[in-house]
Parts: structure tokens; sequence; C-alpha cells
């Protein structure tokens, strides 16, 4: 939404609002890092995923939201091709990222996994110490400079908002932290080997309300450096941390928009519906 | 109470409330400015001050917006409970309250318009002048209060308009008795009561804010109470 321009009359000091305050973003006006195009993706005979086609803006946090079996899983999944992994799943249409075919065959799977990081519903980290489950994939990228791996470690907990909860425990086991420690934990492992891209699915839905804050707000911080896709179940939790919502249904893209126009005036009736409780 | 609202996980959450106080604030100034700028363009009759009044109000009503747009999409995004969403709320109100000040503000200035061409009576309108001076202090109070989160200002604001009120009443008979002197007068003296009906308004407006400020601070709604009893409800909570 556009400020209000004001004519300031003399003798009145001007009543700009203060520039602080949110704008409305257009998605036409955002640098793209992503791009979905006719996307149709199958599980044997059934079609999960319906012509979408859509742009995942740099830098900023989109949120996929839509009840369960929507798809927004399985688009998640396309980016970083996890549906790889199940036999009977078939894609038709591109996803590019940075201008590349991520579906190409000359294309180094592990490579888009490390740039496209993934954190999961539940926290995974390894049975390992703090300090090797971020030095982890720097290993096996051949990394084995003690200096280096511990400013990685440093500034990766940094960065995912942990590191004063546990630099004092760097060896100990990580299964010893919270929930909530062990997801930003996790965060923190993937920052380490610096994505450009991080999916998140359903992040916090094992966490209690202080852990889920924190990690959103560790999210909204890590869009200055990185472009950021959650798929959450939780509709506040969208309109909270995301700049963009696309709200899908049975696999359907319905409505892709800013964040706060989707959740005060949405295009589309079934968004209204499904985003005010009056779905199904 | 000021500093609770900055303390949520969420610095976003807690920057776009500053943020709405902040704007709020502002709106505060600016119609209280308008107020002063609309009685000087009455007693120096100055129309030209009168026609920076009227240009305001445009931009008291725009803010008015940018607000309520804020607060609903604080509303639509955030979800805020208690305090955060009495806050919200009184904001609105607030807003809402301020904007009609600004309205009577211009109204005044469209008068003092007219009332430049005519006859200027002895005491130059010092009975509206005087009026005007309390009203001011009740919006100064009622913006401060705002400011600090104060709940007893409601009782200060509620008394306060009493007075107003009586000003108001006393300033009619008056000038009743200017139009059984003197019919030429009628037209002059009409204008002059509008402007008396817009300063005792303005008070209405400061007293609202009073309780929207009470309902924030205490979560009780004390509009339509009686003095005592909103003085009551204040000494009896302990938290007041």
């Amino acid at each position: 939404m556009n400020q209000p321009t004001h004519t300031s009359a003399p003798g009145i000091s001007a009543g700009i609002p203060n520039a602080q305050s949110r704008k409305r973003l257009n998605l036409r006006n955002e640098e793209m890092s992503m791009q979905v195009r006719d996307l149709n993706l199958f599980y044997g005979a059934d079609q999960a995923l319906k012509n979408i086609t859509m742009d995942i803006p740099r830098r900023r946090v989109t949120a996929f939201i839509g009840p369960s079996g929507c798809g927004k899983s399985t688009l998640l999944r396309c980016f970083n091709r996890m549906n790889d992994l199940i036999d009977i799943c078939r894609i038709e249409g591109e996803i590019r990222i940075d201008e590349q075919d991520i579906y190409h065959p000359s294309i180094d799977v592990p490579e888009l996994r490390r740039k496209v990081g993934m954190v999961f519903q539940k926290p995974n980290p390894f049975p390992k110490s703090i300090y090797e489950n971020i030095a982890y994939g720097l290993r096996l990228q051949g990394v084995k400079n003690r200096r280096k791996l511990d400013e990685v470690v440093e500034h990766s907990l940094k960065r995912a908002a942990l590191w004063e909860e546990v630099k004092d425990r760097l060896e100990d086991n990580a299964f010893g932290l919270s929930g909530g420690q062990q997801q930003r934990l996790v965060i923190a492992r993937a920052i380490a080997i610096e994505p450009e891209v991080i999916l998140l699915d359903e992040p916090c839905s094992a966490l209690d309300p202080i852990s889920t804050a924190k990690v959103e707000e560790l999210i909204i911080d890590l869009k200055e450096s990185y472009t950021i896709v959650i798929v959450t179940h939780n509709m506040q939790q969208a309109a909270r941390v995301s700049d963009f919502t696309a709200y899908m249904y049975l696999g359907e893209l319905i409505e892709y928009d800013d964040t706060a126009k989707l959740f005060t005036n949405p295009a589309k009736k079934a968004t209204e519906d499904y985003i005010t409780g009056r779905y199904g | 109470m000021e500093k609770y609202f900055d303390q949520h996980i969420s610095r976003q959450f807690n920057q776009e409330l500053e943020n709405l106080r902040r704007d709020v604030m502002k709106m505060g100034g600016m119609a209280e400015e308008m107020v002063v700028d609309a009685m000087a363009a009455l007693l120096e009759g100055d129309t030209e001050k009168a026609e920076s009044v009227i240009k305001a109000d445009d931009a008291v009503n725009q803010i008015e917006k940018h607000i309520d747009e804020q607060a609903m999409e604080i509303l639509a995004r955030r979800q805020p409970t208690a305090s955060d969403l009495r806050l919200v709320m009184a904001i609105v109100k607030t807003v809402n309250d301020l904007e009609r000040v600004g309205d009577e503000a211009e109204k005044i200035a469209r008068l003092s318009i007219e009332l430049a061409n005519t006859h200027r009576p002895r005491g130059n309108y010092n009975e509206l002048e005087n009026m005007a001076g309390h009203v001011r202090v009740m919006l100064r109070d009622a913006l401060d209060g705002f400011a600090r989160m104060v709940a007893e200002v409601a009782v200060s604001l509620f008394r306060a308009d009493e007075k107003v009120d009586d000003e108001y009443e006393a300033i009619l008979r008056q000038y009743y008795t200017y139009l059984a002197e003197d019919p030429r007068s009628t037209t002059r003296v009409i204008n002059a009561i509008w402007i008396a009906r817009s300063l005792e308004r303005i008070g209405d407006h400061a007293k609202n804010i009073g309780e929207h400020i009470f309902y924030l601070v205490e979560g009780k709604d004390v509009r339509h109470t009686s003095s005592e009893e909103k003085e009551q409800v204040v000494l009896r909570d302990p938290k007041a």
C-alpha cells in the first residue's frame, strides 16, 4: 500500500508517517530467486501439483499455506529435489534457481542441496556434539583447518541466535538441547554451508510458543541473507513471519500475494474462506 | 506500563507497536496545533492562518487512515492479546477522537474567516480564548497521559470536562443576552456560539481519550460512568 501523501500546510508540522512502517510489497518489484513454470507433479496416477507457476523473491520470506494434502510440502520439496527419493514421483515443467533449470540432467544434486538447505518439522540433529553438528557439512566439503571450523561454528550459532546459550558446552551431545534449541541448531547447521535458499517444512509445529517465537524471530533475521520458503499449517505464523503468502488447495496455487494484503483483503473467496475458518 | 510494549520476543512486533504509538502522538500534536492556530486565526482575524488550518485537516485525515491501516494489519498478522489487544483498540478509538478534534478545529477556522470581516466585539472573544485555553490543557493532558499511559488522567479529564461544560453554558447565556440586546449582531453571535460548541466538543474528545487510556491501562471500561465511580475504580484498584 502506498504511503499517504500529505499536502503539508504552513504552521503545521507535516504529518508524514514514519518511514519505518511497513510498505505493502509487490511481487513485480522483487528480484526473483526461484521460478516455477507449469509444474505438474504426479505420485503414480495421482496428480499432486497442477500447473504451478510462481516466482519466489530473493531475500524474502515466502509462506505456503493450505489444508493438508494441498501440495504445499510437495512443492517445497521440489526446490531441492527431495521428491527424487520417491520412486513413483514424476515431474513435468520447470524450476529455475538463479536461471538454472534444477531438473536438467547436468545438475549435480548434492550441490543443489548444499545451495538449497532444508529444515524439517522435527529437529534432526546428528547424534554428535553441538560443535560437530555444525562442522559436519564443512568436513564433508574437505575443510580441515581447525581455526576455520571454529570460526564457522561460532558464526553459524550466532546467526541462529543460539551461541549465547551453548558457547560453554559445544562438546556436549546435541540431543541434550531442548527442542527449540535443537531446531535452531539445525538451522545453524544449514547456514554453515552458506546456502542461498532455506526451505522450512513446519519448523515450529513441534515447539512451544516461546521457542516458536524465537525461531520466528530468527527467520526474520535470516531473510537479510537468504531466500526463505516456509510451509506451515499455522496460518498465524505465516501472517507473522512472511512477506508473501501463497494459498494452495488440491494441488493448485489459488492466490499468491503480499502477506498483509492476503490476510486483510484476499482477492479470492476461496482464500477468504480458508483464512477465516469457513473452509469445508 | 509504557515500557511494557517493547518486550516481545519479536522485535518487529515491538517496532510496529512503537510506530503506531508514535504516529498517534504525532497526530495528537497536529490536532492540538490546529486548535491553537484556529483560535489564533479567530483572535487575530488572520484569514491566511485560518486557511492553513483548513488545509492541515487533510493531513490529519490522512494520518488517521494510515494508523487505522497499520492497526488493522497488526490485528490480522499478530493477533494481539491482553494489553497488546487493548493498546490497538485504544489507539483505534483515540485516533477517531483526534480526527474529530481536527474537524472541530477546521470548523473554528472556517467560522473565524467569516468573523474576520465583521465588527469585533469589545472583549475580542476573550471568553472563547479562555475556554480554548482550558480545552487545550485537556488535550495536552490526554496526549501526555497516552504517552505515559497513566490511568488517572481519565478522572482529571472528566473533571476538567465538567468545568468546560459549565463554561460553555455560561458563554451561551452571555451570548443570548447579546442577541436580545442587539439583533443586528445575530449572525456574528451565532457564529461565535458555533465556535464555543466546537470547543466544548474538543473537550469531550479529550475526555474520551482519557477513558481509552484507562481501558488500556486497567482493562476496565469507564465510559458512561460518573467521576465518583471513575475515582472509585482508580482508588480500589491497587494497580492504579
